[in-house]
């Protein structure tokens, strides 16, 4: 059973404008890792916002865990290239937003707050964040706000992790640190996971299947399934196969770019 | 030698020392009559002669400014807060709000005067009308400009518009409303002397009109003296809120200098 089943979806952001992405059908399983590349303004943060239900599709349908996505989804945590934490809430506040909006824990949020606040410290400790609990979010350097940011995304326990350039704006080595950390968290307990990027390493590192895109209107052009063995460590990225991945990716953007 | 930041301490106080010393320099100096221009001495004289009336003016004066400002503060917020999430009300009020902004508060006087009669509510909404505007831009501003990726992450997570308004937008509209408030503060005496100076017989704006048309240039200056002294107060306090209240914005968690 498909948990992400896109059905010849397209997307036009005002009716009559061209379609931002155009005949998307793609499926994803259940605590499938995926990712999707290609170049600038190809539509992929569209197809996230189609997965997330905050936009509907102009044509087709998009299917979430069986059902028809109509609005909003709840079960979804979401991380962007800029951490977007709050800035008057600790880094222990902020993790616990989601807890104050999502049931079932906003309902017994009052009663049970200590156990949840243990919940995000320990969450927090995982990703390497023990000890900055109730520092603010520009205490924290670039890293460690979207280490905090991925926390947020992950403490209501979401079935399903949109990462849209989460690793965009950092520095090449702590970009590695947190593929690590996704990828543990990943593997630890699995939930679906959609990944935006224009990394390639990033993306042939982290997902089961990558999918890249065209040029808009972004139309899924290839699919290719990464028969690295897991768990994949950093040492990977220097082997042969994983090197042939990237370059068969690396030249199918290539022609797109051409194109 | 002095250290930067005594210097800085103490600035605001050598400055009034320095422009008292030169008042009273030039009008002793040029021997100007006191009927145009009153020496500080003779405006510090006429203060303590004068002292219980001049009490009595400034209290009225001070709880119509308050009042007027307490009005603005809560129709402010609530415009600022509707203009601020939607956009239909955004466009339907903001033509009428700056229209209305524009036109003198002077002006408007007369009118209050006619449906309240003279007296303290003329007062009252004067300060009101000329103060509310600044919150309503304000808090406005802090609420239209948020992050589409942070009302994304609440919206996904399944937020009413309401959450988004309580959890995101009315904090992150705080550091726009305190200092807003900084202004309106200043503004709203404003009005309230004004309206006293047209059409009242209580509070510091009526005191002035009274003592001006006797020639007592030194009851005059006194009473400008104190509703400066009025607006400072007010100002400093509202500006140590702002700093305690939304000391994140300024990157300042003890909001110490």
């Amino acid at each position: 059973m498909d948990f992400v089943r896109f059905e010849n979806v397209s997307l036009a952001y005002q009716p009559g404008s061209p379609f931002a992405i155009e005949d998307v059908s793609l499926s994803i399983r259940e605590n499938e890792f995926i990712s999707l590349v290609g170049p600038s303004g190809c539509g992929k943060s569209t197809v996230m916002k189609l997965v997330t239900g905050l936009k509907p599709p102009s044509k087709g349908y998009v299917y979430v865990d069986g059902r028809e996505v109509g609005g909003p989804q709840k079960c979804v945590g979401m991380a962007f290239q800029a951490s977007n934490l709050l800035p008057w809430r600790t880094t222990l506040q902020n993790v616990m937003l989601p807890m104050e909006i999502v049931e079932p824990y906003r309902s017994t949020l009052r009663a049970r707050r200590a156990e949840y606040e243990e919940q995000a410290r320990a969450l927090l400790k995982r990703v390497g964040l023990a000890g900055f609990e109730n520092k603010f979010p520009w205490e924290l350097s670039g890293g460690m706000q979207q280490r905090a940011s991925i926390c947020r995304a992950l403490i209501h326990k979401p079935r399903l992790l949109m990462l849209d350039e989460p690793f965009g704006a950092l520095d090449a080595f702590t970009r590695e640190e947190l593929w690590c950390m996704v990828r543990d968290l990943w593997q630890e307990e699995p939930f679906t996971v959609v990944l935006v990027t224009h990394d390639l390493r990033e993306a042939v590192f982290l997902a089961d299947t990558v999918y890249v895109m065209s040029k808009r209107p972004g139309r899924i052009l290839v699919k290719r399934e990464i028969d690295l063995p897991r768990p994949r460590d950093l040492e990977v990225t220097y082997t042969e196969p994983f090197a042939a991945y990237v370059h068969e990716l690396r030249e199918h953007i290539g022609h797109i770019r051409e194109s | 030698m002095l250290s930067q930041k005594t210097l800085i301490r103490l600035a605001p106080w050598l400055v009034i020392l320095a422009l008292g010393i030169l008042w009273e320099a030039v009008v002793v100096g040029f021997q100007v009559p006191e009927f145009l221009f009153p020496s500080l001495s003779a405006v510090w004289r006429s203060t303590l002669t004068h002292w219980d009336p001049i009490m009595m003016h400034a209290t009225q004066t001070f709880l119509t400014t308050l009042a007027g400002f307490g009005i603005a503060v809560v129709v402010g917020l609530v415009l600022g807060a509707a203009v601020g999430s939607s956009p239909v009300i955004y466009k339907a009020l903001y033509p009428l709000l700056v229209g209305f902004n524009s036109i003198p508060k002077v002006a408007f006087v007369p009118v209050l005067v006619v449906w309240f009669g003279i007296g303290t509510i003329p007062a009252i909404l004067t300060a009101f009308l000329i103060s509310f505007f600044p919150v309503v831009v304000n808090v406005a501003t802090g609420l239209a400009t948020l992050e589409p990726e942070l009302e994304d992450v609440l919206r996904s997570l399944g937020a009413s518009r309401l959450d988004i308004l309580k959890k995101v937008g009315l904090p992150r509209a705080m550091p726009y409303f305190f200092a807003s408030l900084k202004v309106a503060i200043t503004l709203a005496f404003v009005g309230s002397v004004i309206s006293e100076t047209v059409a009242s017989n209580l509070g510091i704006g009526y005191l002035m009109m009274a003592a001006s048309s006797s020639m007592d240039m030194a009851l005059v200056f006194a009473g400008l003296i104190v509703i400066g002294i009025m607006g400072v107060v007010m100002y400093e306090l509202f500006a140590f809120a702002e700093r305690r209240l939304t000391g994140w914005a300024h990157r300042n968690p003890n909001g110490a200098l």
